[in-house]
């Protein structure tokens, strides 16, 4: 109770600064890239192979894409936030907690925008080609 | 120890006379190459490598005399063919990716301030594997037998064994042998970047050089695997007749492309990053300043890493896939100009904003920066489709393949060379010779591949061993011509600056004034590779912290010595790298070599369809490994903690998830996973080819519900007794442990004939169709799979009766405990996929 109690006192900020960093969390807006990647191809192969076609508004396609951009957006919130926490002078390159925590946020934070461009890129052919040709 | 102990020489010298001893190298004509110090193994590796290199350069030249001019005769066509096969796959399999490693296995160690990797013997098996394979595949061509199809050896013509030779064998046998020594090192450089990094050095003081080493050893893990499934499914035709690739009996010649690519797009991003990572090294030195836009560059390398794997299909963009599927390949063909520009960019604003000096290894980066440049530009034009259309398979793509192979593998390496000789022995190279052939290089790199674009553009197919003199690409191809040979000039002229090296004198220590750990090494150097593992608060320790040299000489940092007379090192965490462990290495062996020549004997005699003797050898090899692991690994220290210095002492045994044998265990079954997810695309790859898959008819009809669910049932069993072996043990509860292990390996072995009781029950003939083919493969993928299985569960119940694994010391059993992880996983999808399949029950 008393730990709850002490929870609810800290900001949204603080508590994502409490969220745990690590090569895993580095690397989940690329996955989702990956995963989305996979997702838009399989989808049609599996339409055209099977269907001989896909539908002029493909649902699953439309929800798969904004599900990853919205994954890819959170996790470059939490990063942007983390990437702020007050702490030693710049340009955070020692050895220590928060200059760490910084250098991944940041490095997450960078992959976050790189996925989400490339998660539009990869979406773009789907508003523009509509048949199995 | 107290902090001024280290202010009495005698001790400082005591302590040196017993790292040599340690660390010195084993004497004898043939005990010196049973060595496994990194530095040792890594100029052997380097060395091949390079030897390999010159024999590829060797016949490009040929190709290029033969071409010099329209009709010749010099070569034979079928002779041609062998040429630019054995060329782009000796110059992929034989030098690119294995130089990285090589290079690593000297470097990383020296870069993170330890000793040696944490399976020195693992790097020795892998070299002597890669020299078996690779002299297997490159004297191949002395007898007429180099394989013919080209490096990515498309079927059907590979597959039909009347119309190509044994080439194709020798091909798939030899290059799949290289690529198990290829994981074996993705597995030491992975382990090595994330758990024996200095104390203090958390990830973001890493040198930039790990950080793509980690990065591309992981793309090594997800991209070689899906080529070892193809090279499986490829010799099962080739060898049994089963016909994956063959559309008349349902397969289909696309699959292996996908396969090979899945694998060869990776693979390009392998062999340049590391290149990259010199110059991460290089640029800074001689900028004389801290690289800038550090998680940029991270950013870079793993960016590069992800979408590297969403670009197969661009090199079959001419294969009749739908178009949508086209435009997605293109779409992140072209997003992956984004993060390999942002490095490009990093390194040219940390070069303006320091103080730069000009010197020979720079001049490679610059130069070859240029040529990479022109390569990627010509990539993001034959990655739009149509432009793509008219261009494939000209003399077109050739250009611009080699301009990013030269520009981002081959003339940084010759840079990093210049850099690192230095550093490997003692000795500057001649910057005279090195810019004239700098100069010699760039020069004709250019002369020989930038008329190619014009000639490809003018119609010139590629691999063709002639061309007709109305076609007008005559001159084009003659400056080709000459430019080749401007540029063997200069891989002379280094050759020869090499041969120069012993009669040089020694230059001083750290002759560039670079930051970086590594150079710390001395002239005259030591095999103990540092005197003392250093605490790290900067990513240019030589340049940032006070006196640290002298510090690391004078022993005054951790591990100074070696009281115990064993070879050590230190692990630390992964995230923070806080010391965990005192790692004790593996000495020098010749079990590694031995093994590598059984290894390799199974995949030569099978080339030769000498079956009977090929499984001796497996055997052979089966009985090696285990007598490596039985006494080499998992040893129980005499004591359970050593003092490493400043008061810290440190435990000499840990297992789980904080040991590195554990994390080698984890990723060689992500490489492992990797591979049986590639058969698996090909199951349903082939339901998306057929109206009805599975087929009905005799031969045919699927393996039904009821095997296939009781194997899986009987191997789940089997992985849940050694999860609760692992428990029972830890809580000391020894003998049902062992008679948990047991039972755990006879489930294992039960696993096996359920499995294959289906396919063979319901008569299915894997000759007949694709749809037998495929379910027999993952079949036997997985009870092979489980036999392995039993034999870890029969090992560890050895070990606990022997007294070699106990209730604390329990490494073995956790490190099988994963393998039954992904076990357990490999089990759950082959099964539900053959026996839950619509149409297959």
């Amino acid at each position: 109770m008393k730990r709850d109690a002490s929870r609810g006192r800290q900001s949204l900020g603080e508590r994502i600064r409490g969220l745990r960093v690590t090569l895993w969390t580095l690397i989940v807006p690329p996955t989702v890239w990956a995963v989305h990647f996979l997702f838009c191809y399989l989808w049609v192969a599996v339409s055209c192979a099977k269907l001989g076609a896909f539908p002029r508004f493909p649902v699953a396609f439309v929800v798969g894409t904004l599900a990853a951009l919205a994954i890819i957006l959170a996790s470059g919130w939490i990063a942007w936030v983390q990437s702020r926490t007050p702490g030693d002078d710049p340009p955070h390159d020692e050895g220590t907690d928060i200059d760490r925590l910084r250098f991944l946020a940041t490095a997450t934070l960078l992959l976050a925008g790189l996925s989400f461009v490339a998660v539009l890129f990869t979406a773009a052919p789907a508003l523009l080609l509509t048949d199995c040709r | 120890m107290s902090l001024h102990a280290q202010d009495d020489p005698a001790l400082r010298a005591a302590q040196e006379e017993r790292l040599r001893a340690v660390w010195a190298p084993p004497k004898g004509l043939f005990l010196r190459w049973t060595d496994t110090n990194n530095n040792q193994v890594g100029v052997w590796y380097t060395l091949t490598a390079f030897g390999f290199m010159l024999f590829a350069g060797v016949l490009a030249l040929i190709m290029r005399v033969q071409l010099a001019q329209p009709g010749n005769e010099l070569v034979t066509p079928s002779t041609f063919n062998q040429l630019f096969t054995l060329h782009g796959s000796m110059m992929m399999f034989l030098f690119a990716v294995p130089m990285f490693e090589a290079v690593s296995i000297i470097l990383l160690p020296q870069l993170l301030g330890a000793r040696d990797l944490p399976f020195p013997r693992l790097s020795a098996f892998g070299y002597w594997s890669f020299l078996i394979g690779g002299v297997f595949v490159s004297g191949s061509i002395f007898f007429d037998a180099a394989p013919d199809g080209g490096w990515f050896m498309y079927p059907p013509f590979t597959t039909r064994t009347d119309l190509s030779g044994l080439g194709a064998d020798v091909w798939m046998l030899g290059l799949s042998f290289i690529e198990v020594s290829s994981v074996a090192a993705a597995v030491e450089l992975i382990t090595g970047v994330l758990k024996c990094r200095p104390p203090g050095m958390r990830l973001n003081l890493m040198p930039l050089y790990a950080w793509y080493i980690l990065v591309v050893a992981v793309m090594i893990l997800f991209a070689f695997p899906p080529l070892i499934a193809g090279d499986v499914l490829f010799e099962l035709e080739r060898l049994l007749g089963w016909p994956f690739f063959d559309a008349a009996k349902g397969g289909d010649p696309i699959l292996w492309q996908h396969l090979f690519w899945i694998f060869g797009h990776p693979e390009v991003y392998i062999v340049f990053l590391p290149s990259i990572a010199l110059f991460a090294m290089i640029v800074p030195t001689f900028a004389r300043r801290h690289l800038l836009g550090y998680p940029w560059i991270v950013l870079a390398a793993v960016g590069t890493a992800f979408l590297s794997f969403g670009l197969w299909v661009h090199h079959m963009f001419t294969t009749g896939l739908p178009k949508i599927s086209l435009a997605f390949f293109s779409a992140a063909s072209e997003a992956v100009a984004i993060p390999t520009g942002i490095q490009i960019f990093a390194f040219i604003a940390t070069l303006w904003a320091g103080r730069v000096t000009w010197s020979t290894p720079l001049l490679y980066v610059t130069g070859s920066i240029a040529i990479f440049v022109i390569g990627g530009l010509t990539g993001v034009m034959v990655a739009i489709a149509p432009f793509d259309w008219q261009a494939h398979d000209t003399y077109f793509i050739v250009a611009h393949l080699h301009y990013v192979l030269i520009g981002g593998t081959l003339i940084p390496l010759f840079g990093g060379l210049y850099y690192y000789w230095p550093l490997i022995t003692g000795k500057k190279l001649s910057d005279r010779i090195g810019r004239t052939a700098f100069w010699l290089l760039f020069g004709g790199a250019n002369l020989t591949f930038f008329p190619m674009h014009f000639s490809g553009l003018m119609g010139m197919p590629r691999r063709v061993f002639t061309y007709p003199e109305e076609l007008g690409i005559g001159g084009l191809n003659l400056a080709s011509t000459i430019g080749s040979w401007v540029f063997a000039a200069g891989v002379l002229l280094v050759c020869v600056d090499l041969a120069l090296s012993p009669r040089r004198g020694k230059a001083k220590r750290n002759p560039w004034d670079a930051g970086t750990l590594e150079w710390l090494s001395h002239p005259d150097d030591e095999d103990w590779g540092i005197r003392s593992i250093p605490l790290i608060e900067s990513r240019y320790p030589i340049w940032d912290q006070k006196d640290f040299v002298a510090k690391v000489d004078e022993g005054r940092f951790f591990l100074p010595d070696a009281e115990e007379g064993r070879r050590e090192t230190i692990v630390t965490s992964v995230l923070d790298a806080r010391p965990v462990q005192v790692l004790r290495l593996g000495t020098p062996s010749v079990v590694p070599m031995l093994t590598a020549i059984a290894l390799g004997s199974v995949f030569i005699l099978t080339t030769y369809h000498l079956y009977w003797p090929a499984l001796v050898g497996a055997l052979a090899t089966l009985a090696l490994v285990l007598y490596w692991l039985w006494t080499g690994t998992a040893e129980i220290p005499e004591k359970d903690c050593k003092p490493i210095g400043h008061g810290i002492a440190l435990p000499l045994y840990i297992s789980g998830t904080s040991a590195s044998g554990w994390w080698a265990m984890f990723i060689t079954m992500m490489a492992d996973a990797t591979a049986f997810s590639g058969l698996v695309f090909g199951y349903y790859f082939f339901w998306t080819r057929h109206e009805n898959f599975p087929p009905s008819g005799p031969g045919l009809d699927g393996p039904g519900s009821f095997w296939p669910m009781l194997a899986m049932a009987v191997m789940l069993a089997s992985w849940a007794l050694t999860v609760a072996a692992r428990e029972l043990n830890r809580r000391e509860a020894v003998g049902t442990a062992r008679a948990a292990l047991g039972t755990a390996a006879l489930l294992s072995l039960g696993a096996i004939g359920a499995g294959l009781a289906g396919p063979w029950l319901s008569g299915l003939e894997p000759e007949l169709h694709v749809y037998p083919a495929i379910v027999w493969t993952l079949a036997i993928w997985t009870s092979a799979h489980c036999g392995v299985g039993a034999i870890m569960q029969l090992y560890t119940l050895a070990r606990s009766l022997a007294g070699r694994m106990t209730p604390r010391h329990d490494a073995d059993l956790r490190n099988i405990t994963v393998y039954q992880h992904f076990m357990a996983l490999t089990a759950v999808v082959t099964y539900a996929t053959i026996g839950l399949f619509p149409g297959a029950a």
